[in-house]
């Protein structure tokens, strides 16, 4: 079964979601990455979805919530990348991912992710 | 006497009159021109003798009750220009139909001649020539609506596009300044632009300015907090500035809650904000 990877670095998780996002590749994440985060001891995770061009209510709830379940794991989370139709869609469906930290790209992801550690 | 006869009767009438009765309206439609100069009257002019050249053809085929046969074909045509270009030079609805209506008293003078001593005839033509022109004259109003309607819709388009510039004000600030009153369709483009330039520039901070809307109400502030709410996704920050006085009274006595938003009285207090985030600063240059 296919998975999305999620690679490791130094205390950091990254997400980097390249395929289209089905349901069950949603939920999948969701088991891999909270069991990572207490694995590991992640200290912060950065999803990158940038190669996700649309999204449906199913898939806007499971980034939304993925995001809220790290941040309850006390791991930082930043969401980056996010296309323009994407961020349209989820301010229609009312996911404003409250509480979650955004950047436009990895680069500014990271440079976030490490002001929020010194 | 048939319904055939009668059309008959009356066309012939009106082709014998012709002239008679172009002269009578011509006369009427001129007293009432309101912008009275020659181009006018000449444009005029020729509208009635096409028109009415037309309606006489139309006449002899005996159909009196329908306007959509195919022999109206050339009235309605000619109609329809006349009313849509009455529509685009600002003719109120009234001076058009009233183009149409003024024909039923030459019309009827007319038929009362050549009537004469038929007074069951002279009904029923009148109400013939009576419904024939309600029609024409509702269908040309239907044409000036249409028309109307259509410019209402190309101005639409044309304010959309020339109402959402984004400009940058500096490295990865950007501004949009908002004039006019912002509805679902426009928070749409204004939403799209936006995006789009914070993906192109690389901004992290977008200063929305609204000097130039009039009124701000809770449907307006919903539209703004959803392109703020976007912008915020793609990880850009907003600050709203150019709020007036009475546009914060209002906005307070609607409640509406603009408390997770950075908001300035000025554009300057804003760009001033959004240097301190991308880390310059603005000093005055020192004379030695």
């Amino acid at each position: 079964m296919e998975r999305i990877p999620i690679l490791r670095m130094g205390d950091l998780l990254l997400v980097t979601i390249q395929v289209d996002m089905h349901d069950r590749l949603a939920m999948q994440l969701q088991d891999d990455l909270t069991a990572r985060i207490v694995s590991d001891n992640a200290k912060g995770v950065l999803i990158d979805i940038s190669a996700l061009d649309l999204v449906d209510s199913f898939i806007g709830r499971m980034i939304s919530n993925t995001a809220a379940m790290a941040r309850v794991l006390d791991a930082r989370t930043v969401v980056v990348g996010m296309q323009p139709a994407v961020a349209i869609t989820l301010v229609e469906l009312g996911l404003t991912l409250h509480g979650v930290k955004t950047a436009l790209n990895v680069e500014k992801g990271m440079a976030l992710l490490g002001k929020n550690f010194q | 006497m048939s319904m055939k006869d009668y059309a008959d009767r009356i066309s012939q009438t009106i082709l014998d009159q012709e002239a008679a009765i172009a002269a009578e309206w011509l006369a009427q439609l001129e007293a009432l021109l309101v912008r009275s100069n020659a181009a006018a009257r000449e444009q005029l002019r020729s509208h009635c003798q096409q028109f009415l050249k037309a309606f006489a053809g139309a006449t002899r085929s005996g159909e009196l009750e329908n306007i959509e046969h195919r022999s109206w074909d050339e009235v309605r045509d000619l109609l329809s220009e006349i009313s849509a270009t009455r529509a685009r030079s600002g003719s109120t609805p009234a001076e058009t139909a009233t183009f149409v209506f003024s024909l039923k008293q030459p019309l009827f003078s007319r038929l009362r001649d050549a009537f004469t001593g038929d007074a069951d005839g002279l009904a029923s033509a009148s109400w013939t020539i009576n419904t024939l022109i309600d029609k024409l004259g509702l269908f040309t109003i239907t044409v000036f609506q249409k028309t109307k309607d259509q410019i209402i819709v190309r101005q639409q388009q044309e304010l959309l596009e020339l109402s959402t510039p984004v400009v940058k004000l500096w490295d990865g600030i950007l501004a949009l300044p908002l004039i006019g009153t912002l509805d679902s369709a426009r928070t749409q483009v204004v939403m799209e632009n936006i995006l789009q330039k914070i993906v192109d520039t690389g901004a992290i901070i977008a200063i929305i300015d609204i000097t130039g809307v009039p009124t701000v109400d809770t449907l307006v502030a919903q539209h703004l907090m959803k392109t703020i709410a976007a912008a915020r996704l793609m990880g850009a920050d907003c600050i709203i500035s150019g709020i007036r006085p009475q546009i914060a009274q209002t906005i307070v006595h609607l409640g509406v809650n603009l408390e997770d938003v950075i908001t300035k009285a000025t554009l300057a207090d804003a760009f001033v904000v959004a240097l301190e985030r991308t880390g310059a600063t603005i000093a005055a240059k020192r004379t030695a």
